[in-house]
């Protein structure tokens, strides 16, 4: 599949798609290379520190978030999957370039310079101000019928450093729509899914995905669409409804649309099967 | 020396040093709260927190140290951010809470909620191991210290046949490094 005209950039996975969120680690490379990027994994990268390290050490985190940025080679962007692990490690890069004292610590740890041009991208960079048209010429499945509610999380929201990042509201609908599915607007697209209080708090978060998942429910949808792993575990995970509607990851959708029919171990690995819907619409066999 | 109004004087400065703590190492000036709110209707969690975030900022303003570092509110929050979006002034409401966090665990007084902490803590003791996290690791450590094995076994079941949670771990090949970084801190 490699060809002269794909652009390389390095990919910062994180533990959830590597491990739990596999399907959504297959389906954005494959998406990835339909769009003409390929993904080269950052060599040797660690966990960005969670929300665990940022609520317990702040130190560790740094050090763990710093250890990716030094990893990272110059001259090609870093695109990260996970909305946690961009926060953390958007965070991180701000906080060595502000501060002179901590770059230079970690500058001497591992021996290079600091990187402040590093651009650290989410993989919707790469479908912002595409033209559609082109990604339409590509389609080779509609997604047309398909009702939908986009499910964006937290991951539209920010510290106030970081205020000035790009929020990427309604490109899950702009993008999906270009492509004959139907978004639904409902008020539960940028509510928190509750990460690791899913552990900790289980009632509380139950709750809460039931309240989504049944929002989904009302508005009409045939499925909610998320570009959180770690959103998209919990929505399965902690839904206790009797019959909850599927919860498709963007990247899975998205293949689909363009044509990428190797997404055997991607459906498989949902605790709701969303192979019914999907056949239902004839969007697989 | 002691004074009522020498011990309310002592009191005052050791508020105001806390307060300037929290400031210092969030790097948030939480002074230009002016409570309305805006934070405390947004968040998703406000149910399971004895304070609303807002009144957690509060407790900081008024120096109310104990009281800040001992309630719920501030393991509770998970970082989400929707308050920091919705605060009028830009205050970075999760890294106060997150500080406050830090804080408790260094002053190692009463956590509210010990089982939160227990869990930061098994995921950081596998990041400490193989430099990733390792769901089943966190999982079965955090069922072995509640001695609660039944309330998830559904769920666990369901990931496990589904593939959702790997046997062995991801792990980073040049372990040194991680290990290095928790060479020197006593939170791990």
């Amino acid at each position: 599949m490699q060809n002269s005209n794909m652009m390389d950039i390095t990919y910062f996975p994180g533990c959830s798609l590597a491990t739990t969120a596999k399907e959504n680690n297959l389906s954005l490379i494959e998406m990835c290379r339909k769009l003409g990027v390929n993904l080269i994994e950052l060599t040797d990268w660690n966990c960005c520190g969670s929300s665990s390290a940022d609520v317990v050490d702040h130190e560790i985190a740094l050090d763990l978030a710093a250890r990716n940025l030094f990893l990272a080679p110059t001259g090609r962007p870093l695109l990260v999957a996970c909305p946690n692990c961009i926060l953390r490690l958007r965070q991180a890069h701000l906080e060595l370039k502000q501060n002179e004292i901590k770059r230079y610590k970690y500058e001497k740890k591992w021996g290079k310079k600091f990187n402040a041009k590093l651009q650290i991208i989410h993989f919707f960079e790469l479908l912002d101000g595409k033209d559609l048209s082109i990604l339409n010429k590509n389609v080779a499945t509609s997604l047309q019928g398909l009702k939908f509610v986009p499910y964006y999380g937290c991951m539209l929201s920010r510290p106030n450093t970081l205020k000035h990042e790009k929020k990427y509201v309604g490109l899950m609908e702009k993008i999906l729509t270009s492509l004959g599915a139907e978004p639904l607007s409902w008020p539960f697209a940028s509510r928190c899914c509750g990460t690791f209080l899913s552990v900790t708090k289980p009632d509380i978060i139950t709750t809460i995905v039931n309240r989504i998942i049944s929002g989904a429910i009302e508005a009409g949808a045939d499925c909610l669409v998320t570009a959180c792993s770690m959103c998209h575990l919990n929505l399965e995970v902690r839904c206790s409804l009797k019959s909850p509607i599927p919860t498709l990851h963007f990247s899975e959708l998205l293949s689909l649309a363009l044509g990428v029919r190797k997404h055997e171990d991607w459906f498989s690995r949902h605790l709701v099967d969303p192979r019914p819907l999907l056949k239902k619409k004839a969007l697989i066999r | 020396m002691n004074t009522p109004s020498a011990k309310i004087e002592k009191k005052i400065q050791l508020g105001s040093k806390f307060a300037r703590e929290v400031k210092e190492r969030s790097g948030t000036d939480f002074n230009s709260c002016y409570h309305c709110q805006s934070c405390a209707c947004g968040c998703p969690f406000s149910e399971a927190m004895d304070f609303l975030p807002n009144r957690v900022i509060r407790l900081v303003q008024l120096g109310l140290k104990e009281e800040a570092l001992q309630c719920s509110s501030i393991w509770v929050c998970v970082g989400c951010n929707t308050c920091s979006i919705q605060c009028p002034n830009g205050v970075d409401i999760s890294a106060i809470t997150h500080t406050l966090c830090q804080i408790a665990i260094e002053a190692k007084g009463t956590v509210a909620e010990p089982d939160i902490l227990k869990f930061h803590r098994e995921v950081l003791n596998t990041i400490h191991r193989y430099g990733r996290t390792h769901k089943l690791e966190v999982m079965l450590r955090y069922k072995l210290h509640k001695r609660d094995w039944f309330s998830d076994m559904g769920v666990g079941m369901k990931m496990f046949t589904k593939r959702k949670l790997e046997l062995l771990p991801s792990r980073v090949q040049h372990m040194n490094d991680i290990k290095d970084f928790f060479k020197q801190r006593k939170t791990g």
